[in-house]
């Protein structure tokens, strides 16, 4: 691990941010929709095989945008079938998305105990 | 001027609609984007060299990046970032976590059944959905193709 | 040929009362607002709630300014941007006033003037009220997304404020006179024109203030098309609030098939925010945005008589989360109501 992976994961996550950029500001697609978008291209990658060789030159670069999200789900699925047979088509996706949907939704369910939205200011304009 | 058709009054409204600053945006998207990766990537570097296994450092990054966005979401923070940030936070998995917890304490006052327990989904369940639905896509060829021997 | 409706008396807006929230407190008209809660919350546990309980105080002030209770007042005209008007309906229910909830987006506010005024020009009723309301928290949770969502609002997006206008009338010759002593003038409700819906043409909700601007295209044409006056007779034609990419349209469309109004045109969307320094986008918009303004600088402008004749025009944008989902476009609507400042019998120089 170096500056160099660093600076490749900064690199490799910036363009596709502004990638996603170029469509919030062009098109009509909503950041739901983008989202959605996202994960389903990762598990397309991971399908024809190109994610894990981005993933060993990018690293966390790929793997934090949602499109990591999706190849773990792709990953999960293709394991599951390869240790259980068919039933892992069903299996393998929630099981490999586990973590990070149950820690997200646990977290939320925890803040929402603890308070709720606060009012907003309207950004001043810096000069 | 044509006001009276549709066409004319969407030609109207193009004109006159103020385009979004693409370029400064996708500079801001860029470096937010990017400099989210590159924290994750350092701390992935960190938990490599105390021997955690490969795998699990890429999860655990992932985990982290989570709580802290949820936790900047809740002290009221995220949004603030994210009105420069755009896509910068967004794409990384922080605005999967910001989709969640923002709906979560926003529909408190409606209760924790039909109002935080069903509207924490509104936007990660179509993530959420449509990546399984990728997922069990892409299975179901593989599945084949194994089974066929292609 | 559409056909304004002349009163056959004018009636008086004998009070008016603005609230609003903290930004609105800090915007150029801040010091014309009767309350400013920097809290935007009005001591309320929801933002739903806070939008009703701003219009309830609203309404107390326009009252205690007029030295009436709300026994004298005989119907009331609300509405808001909540589903089903609910802000209302909880506001108003311990006022004991008959209602008649509207709904008009944000064109609310001259259509509640407007309904009002013709119920008084009708016969028994003596003394109306109408109150607007629109909160931007309870807007962004209904319309929109949750309060802490991360997302960039591009720049034709409009602010939607957090504000409330009650206003009392009463029949000119018939004035409720104990709080109007002490203003030379009194605005009254001359004439008006009831809106047509026109379609917006888009399905952006956050381009509204163009979705709208043919409305107010529609509207003002029209209006002076059927009536005796010409722009010159109006201090000002009041939008309410097309924000900057609308108003751009209107002088636009309007420079070119009625030039002589260009000069009088002023939105309320584009005056509630100091939009040199605060980062609004394209303005103000909702409700209570063209009510606040209308309470608190316009009305008391004519009231020292210095403004005689406005053309006001709430622009309503008419629109659902789920009619946007499903592919209808916005339809703009812009009643139009005629203020007049009649000269105060009652006025007593200090």
């Amino acid at each position: 691990m170096t500056m160099t992976n660093i600076l490749l994961a900064f690199l490799a996550g910036g363009a596709i941010a502004s990638t996603v950029q170029i469509f919030i500001d062009k098109t009509n697609l909503t950041p739901a929709r983008l989202l959605v978008f996202l994960v389903s291209f990762g598990v397309f990658l991971y399908a024809v095989g190109a994610y894990e060789p981005l993933f060993e030159i990018f690293g966390c670069g790929v793997s934090v945008p949602l499109i990591g999200f999706g190849a773990t789900i792709a990953r999960g699925v293709k394991e599951a079938i390869d240790s259980t047979g068919a039933l892992g088509i069903l299996t393998g996706g929630l099981t490999a998305g586990a973590a990070g949907i149950t820690l997200s939704l646990m977290i939320g369910l925890g803040f929402s105990l603890a308070g709720h939205g606060k009012r907003r200011n309207i950004p001043k304009i810096r000069r | 001027m044509d006001i009276y058709t549709k066409q004319g009054k969407k030609r109207i409204i193009s004109e006159h609609s103020p385009h979004s600053r693409l370029g400064l945006n996708m500079l801001k998207a860029f470096l937010f984007g990017g400099g989210i990766c590159a924290f994750g990537e350092g701390l992935r570097g960190l938990f490599l060299s105390l021997g955690i296994k490969s795998d699990t450092s890429t999860l655990l990054v992932s985990m982290i990046i989570i709580v802290v966005a949820a936790t900047v979401t809740f002290l009221g923070v995220f949004d603030n970032i994210a009105r420069h940030a755009g896509a910068g936070t967004l794409v990384p998995i922080s605005g999967f976590s910001n989709a969640v917890t923002s709906q979560a304490i926003d529909a408190r006052s409606e209760g924790y059944v039909l109002g935080v327990g069903a509207k924490i989904f509104t936007i990660c369940g179509p993530v959420i959905l449509y990546g399984l639905a990728s997922g069990v896509i892409y299975g179901i060829i593989y599945y084949l193709t194994g089974l066929f021997g292609w | 040929m559409r056909k304004i409706t002349v009163l056959p008396s004018p009636i008086a807006i004998v009070s008016s009362s603005a609230v609003g929230g903290k930004e609105e407190g800090e915007g150029p008209l801040g010091g014309g607002f009767d309350l400013i809660d920097p809290s935007d919350s009005f001591g309320q546990s929801t933002w739903e709630l806070s939008e009703a309980e701003m219009g309830r105080v609203a309404l107390n002030i326009a009252l205690r300014k007029c030295e009436c209770s709300h026994e004298d007042v005989d119907v009331i005209v609300a509405g808001d941007l909540q589903n089903q008007c609910v802000a209302s309906a909880l506001a108003l229910d311990s006022f004991g006033i008959p209602l008649i909830g509207v709904y008009g987006a944000c064109s609310t506010c001259t259509e509640s003037i407007l309904l009002a005024s013709a119920l008084l020009s009708m016969g028994s009723n003596q003394t109306a009220a109408a109150l607007t309301t629109s909160h931007n928290l309870a807007a962004e949770r209904q319309f929109r997304a949750p309060t802490e969502y991360g997302g960039q609002r591009p720049p034709s997006a409009q602010w939607t404020a957090t504000a409330a206008g009650a206003f009392i009338l009463s029949k000119a010759d018939k004035l409720v006179t104990n709080g109007n002593k002490s203003y030379p003038y009194v605005p009254a409700v001359k004439d008006f024109m009831i809106g047509r819906l026109i379609d917006g043409a888009i399905k952006d909700g956050a381009n509204m203030g163009a979705a709208m601007s043919f409305a107010a295209v529609d509207s003002i044409l029209a209006y002076f098309e059927a009536s005796e006056y010409s722009p010159k007779d109006f201090d000002l034609i009041v939008t309410g609030d097309l924000g900057s990419v609308g108003s751009s349209i209107l002088k636009d469309v309007l420079f070119e098939k009625l030039p002589l109004a260009v000069p009088k045109l002023t939105d309320c969307g584009l005056v509630l925010y100091d939009m040199k320094r605060k980062d609004v986008h394209s303005g103000a918009s909702g409700c209570g945005t063209s009510a606040s303004v209308l309470a608190s600088h316009i009305l008391p402008m004519m009231r020292k008589g210095e403004l005689s004749d406005v053309l006001f025009l709430s622009t309503g944008a008419l629109m659902s989360q789920s009619s946007l989902l499903q592919g209808n476009s916005i339809r703009g609507i812009a009643p139009a109501i005629h203020l007049s400042a009649i000269k105060n019998d009652n006025y007593e120089v200090k």
